[in-house]
């Protein structure tokens, strides 16, 4: 403010921005009705402690509700009475805080009050004496150039830079310690493993699998897996489908893959691992929910809309004597997303795929 | 002479802004209905009634041996008596016009006309029945179970608590709420249009029982509010960016306004 002491010196030309602008100052105090009309006053004071009483009705509607209502286990009673719990808290925080306002901009002063901002750079004096302070310090500490203290200044160096290790060793330890990428490629999927259903683990007959059906399949043993039991059902899990066999086009290579119109594929979206399920039979377009990648299931699960690159990976089955479908192998190529060094994992003896073009 | 643009600057124009905004997302929340009917009982003396109401109302699509149309309309052979009862029963059929699918609208038929129409379908071939009111009996299934095969098989389209859910092109999989029991059997029994099939070698009858005890259950709302229709993050977030922040707003310009 104090830079405009000049307001009018700078006018300039018209086509050229005045250097300053003019201090327009404070606009002319208009007195509120509550200022002037003694009556208005009266009404505002009864106001804000209308609001204020609202809070305090909705303190004891709070209170109120939680020894009136009786919560039983119907969803019903427990939500009525969250409901009006939520009520009172809501009107005794909202009353005080409305109130307090309408106080504030009705009844107390409103004289505009201009505050001058200092000057952000301290004094000369202040600035000499915290450099001092620092000097002295180091000087006090004995670490500043001269070597009276060796042996503090080299502990506290080594601790320094050891103390970060506290938190990265074991960080990096439960990654696994283990970057062996050719895990991903594999699921629990071995030939003759039985297709089961999940959540329940019972086996599946090809003739249980009539044309239009869906069944979302785990691999046999699932549920009794020790440990990374999650882990290995996440990358397993398939969709197992009867499309009418005149519908289905077999593809070159997979001649034998699919049973009589059945086909099984993976359910890990190949863009960001999402589980693809959205089946629609009359259509046989597989959704992915997340991005909506939607695959062909009667054409090899190609991509035919979406972010998704590949088909779904297919699992090839077969029929074992008892009539159970199960696996001919693991998947061909790595389930899910693409990462680093996924082609490297499928050419590595795992594959025989000749799909390598998709 | 006073213009509504006169008032624009008033100082409770906000605050009736925000008040009409509410009233509109209100409104829109609370416009949704759906029409359901009452379960229709077969009886196998109605095969010649049916035929008569079949050749009347659904053989210039369906043509008049059943067989179906390449391209207009599926064969009804062996469909069975349930897919006439859930396409005839929630008004689906006969559709009113070609499109991604076709809705449940105003059934267009009374019990005995539909039943007579299953009837007539059941004797073209083999297929599944309606289900007996005991198969479909909420009362004696196990919700807890039922939650847990609809969050494998069901989850997906139709929302986690059956709220329904969009498909590709237009095509959506509807809310289960309004759905009669009976008519949830049959739909997991035949897969009407998009839906797959869920044989009774892929969910058991007593699996299926369970599946309805769940959604039922569903009928007793949430405990945490109001639903939103349960259809996820959009409608929740179109509330919260609506009317959350459209009280906060509201609130600061009146925090900001002077007093008269």
């Amino acid at each position: 403010m104090s830079t405009t002491e000049n307001p009018t010196g700078h006018e300039s030309t018209q086509d050229q921005a005045p250097e300053h602008f003019e201090d327009p100052g404070l606009p002319y105090h208009r007195p509120r009705r509550a200022d002037v009309d003694p009556k208005a006053a009266n009404k505002a004071e009864r106001q804000v402690a209308a609001l204020f009483g609202l809070s305090i009705l909705g303190t004891i509607l709070a209170i109120g509700a939680y020894f009136t209502i009786d919560m039983t286990e119907e969803i019903d009673s427990i939500r009525f009475a969250n409901m009006m719990i939520g009520l009172g808290i809501f009107l005794a925080m909202m009353g005080i805080g409305l109130g307090a306002i309408h106080w504030a901009k009705t009844l107390m002063r409103d004289h505009e009050m201009v505050e001058e901002r200092h000057e952000l750079r301290s004094s000369d004096e202040g600035r000499e004496g915290a450099i001092q302070n620092l000097k002295d310090g180091v000087e006090d500490s004995g670490l500043g150039g001269t070597s009276r203290r060796g042996l503090l200044k080299g502990s506290l160096i080594t601790a320094v830079a050891l103390a970060p290790l506290s938190l990265l060793v074991p960080q990096l330890g439960n990654m696994g310690a283990d970057w062996n990428t050719s895990k991903f490629a594999h699921t629990m999927w071995r030939q003759g493993m039985r297709l089961t259903r999940d959540p329940d683990g019972t086996p599946i007959k090809a003739a249980d699998v009539t044309i239009g059906s869906a069944f979302h399949v785990i691999p046999d043993g699932l549920n009794e897996l020790e440990s990374h039991m999650l882990e290995e059902k996440a990358k397993a899990v398939v969709l197992l489908i009867r499309l009418d066999p005149r519908d289905l086009k077999i593809q070159e290579g997979r001649e034998d893959w699919s049973f009589d119109g059945i086909v099984a594929y993976s359910k890990i979206c190949t863009h960001v691992g999402c589980p693809v399920a959205l089946y629609e039979q009359q259509t046989h377009h597989l959704l992915c929910p997340c991005h909506q990648s939607t695959f062909d299931v009667a054409d090899g699960a190609k991509v035919v809309f979406g972010p998704a690159k590949r088909p779904l990976p297919q699992l090839p089955i077969a029929v074992d004597d008892e009539g159970y479908i199960v696996a001919q192998s693991d998947f061909h190529e790595p389930i899910g997303p693409s990462y680093w060094s996924r082609l490297k994992d499928t050419s590595d003896g795992l594959s025989n795929d000749t799909e390598g073009g998709h | 002479m006073h213009s509504l643009a006169r008032h624009r600057y008033h100082r409770a124009a906000p605050v009736v802004l925000v008040l009409l905004l509410l009233g509109l997302i209100a409104g829109i929340a609370a416009a949704v209905s759906t029409a359901s009917s009452a379960e229709a009982a077969t009886s196998a003396d109605d095969v010649a009634e049916g035929e008569k109401l079949f050749a009347a109302n659904c053989a210039s699509c369906h043509g008049l041996d059943a067989e179906g149309q390449d391209g207009v309309a599926p064969s009804l052979v062996g469909v069975g008596a349930a897919a006439v009862d859930f396409q005839v029963g929630t008004g689906r059929m006969p559709m009113q016009a070609s499109g991604p699918q076709a809705p449940a609208k105003p059934v267009q038929f009374g019990e005995e006309q539909i039943s007579q129409l299953a009837a007539y379908v059941a004797s073209l071939g083999a297929g599944p029945a309606i289900p007996t009111a005991e198969q479909v009996d909420p009362e004696l299934g196990d919700a807890a179970n039922g939650m847990e095969l609809f969050r494998t098989n069901c989850a997906m389209c139709h929302g986690s608590v059956g709220g329904g859910g969009a498909l590709t092109q237009g095509k959506f999989a509807p809310s289960l709420w309004e759905t009669t029991p009976t008519h949830i059997y049959e739909a997991m029994l035949v897969g009407p249009q998009s839906m797959p099939v869920f044989n009774d070698a892929n969910i058991t009858p007593e699996g299926k029982r369970d599946i309805i005890a769940y959604i039922e259950a569903q009928d007793a709302g949430s405990p945490g509010g109001l639903r939103l229709g349960a259809i996820g993050p959009v409608a929740e977030g179109l509330w919260g960016w609506l009317v959350a922040l459209g009280l906060i707003i509201a609130s600061t310009v009146w925090i900001g306004a002077r007093s008269s």
